[in-house]
């Protein structure tokens, strides 16, 4: 593979700060995996939630159809009555949140606030009043677990895309941005230790060249002396020869 | 940004056969907006699909809707929409109805369930 590294210059406090990114690098990849670790352990437990309710869910709503057939039954066809006094829904949600890791959840939940039951009071007036109430009650229970079923849901799509990005960020940590800095370590280091051995072998090559200079110094200083030693020295003695002197 | 936008989000919408809107209704879910749209429809055997479509289409883009229930059998219908509707708001849930039970290997959300615990 081709070293790829970043664009910087190959020096001493440069290699520091790479390092330093390194590091960095590490711990963001540690602390990354192990959300994302935690995201999918929540994942599985909410997958499997889902995988229960949504089975349930069928009997539920079997059961809330047969209680409407029972109404069918008593009082006749309600829809049309039903569906012309809908005017301001009673049963309302309202969303919270809740954290996992940084990842904000949102839960839907029941609101309680408008207080329902007043809409359809009238409904059934004449007869099956009963049978209508029971089954409100029945098809209000069974919104109730398909709220908490779409928070659930909701919670597995947001964390599904969470996990994904989560893991995208380790495997880019993993695979790009730490080689990379690897790379540019290991550059750094080749470059510095180059520059080493240029610096060794020129300073080798200096001390050669003044070897050589103080040798030939050396030689002239030597030859001169030998010079001076050589000279004939004035031999005084010699010189002056005088006439012997006789009494 | 987020906490904002799904706190107004307190409606549950509404696409099914007759029997599930009027049971649904029932349990308070009906709400008609200050421009006199239902939050629910009722698909009998009159209704084209694309009248389907485009009303899924606009409960999707509204503010207000937090949960929208779909009989499964007219998700069927337009399983490709609801295959590639993939927002966070409003959830999308397939109900089962009356006459068609409910068959899970159908569902979008639970097909991926199964892709993620099968592996």
């Amino acid at each position: 593979m081709a070293a790829v590294r970043d664009n910087v210059f190959p020096t001493r406090m440069n290699l520091t700060t790479t390092k330093t990114r390194l590091k960095g690098a590490e711990t963001g990849h540690s602390l990354l995996k192990r959300k994302s670790e935690a995201l999918t352990t929540r994942f599985r437990a909410i997958v499997r939630k889902i995988e229960d309710a949504k089975l349930k869910m069928g009997k539920v709503m079997q059961n809330a159809s047969f209680s409407l057939a029972e109404v069918a039954y008593i009082t006749g066809d309600i829809s049309y009555q039903v569906r012309e006094s809908a005017k301001h829904a009673t049963f309302r949600v309202s969303a919270k949140q809740e954290n996992v890791s940084g990842v904000l959840l949102p839960a839907f939940e029941r609101d309680t606030r408008m207080g329902g039951g007043s809409q359809f009071e009238l409904t059934g007036l004449g007869r099956g009043g009963q049978q209508i109430q029971k089954a409100r009650a029945v098809y209000m229970t069974a919104v109730e677990m398909l709220v908490e079923l779409a928070s659930l849901q909701t919670a597995f799509v947001i964390l599904d895309e969470v996990i994904k990005l989560t893991n995208r960020r380790v495997n880019a940590i993993e695979y790009v941005i730490i080689p990379r800095i690897e790379n540019t370590i290991s550059y750094i280091n080749s470059e510095l230790d180059e520059q080493d051995r240029e610096e060794f072998y020129r300073l080798k090559k200096i001390q050669g060249k003044k070897k050589e200079r103080a040798a030939v110094a050396q030689r002239e200083t030597d030859a001169k002396a030998t010079a001076r030693h050589e000279m004939p020295v004035r031999d005084i003695l010699a010189e002056q020869v005088d006439e012997d002197i006789i009494f | 940004m987020a906490q904002a936008a799904h706190k107004d989000r307190t409606l549950i919408a509404a696409i099914g056969d007759e029997d599930t809107v009027t049971g649904l209704l029932l349990a308070g879910i009906g709400d008609i907006d200050s421009h006199q749209r239902p939050n629910f429809l009722v698909v009998d055997s009159k209704t084209t699909q694309a009248t389907i479509e485009e009303e899924f289409t606009s409960f999707t883009q509204r503010k207000d809707i937090a949960i929208i229930l779909i009989n499964q059998h007219i998700a069927d219908e337009m399983r490709g929409i609801l295959d590639e509707y993939s927002a966070a708001f409003p959830t999308v849930l397939e109900i089962p109805s009356k006459d068609h039970p409910y068959d899970p290997s159908k569902d979008s959300v639970l097909k991926r369930v199964q892709l993620l615990l099968g592996d």
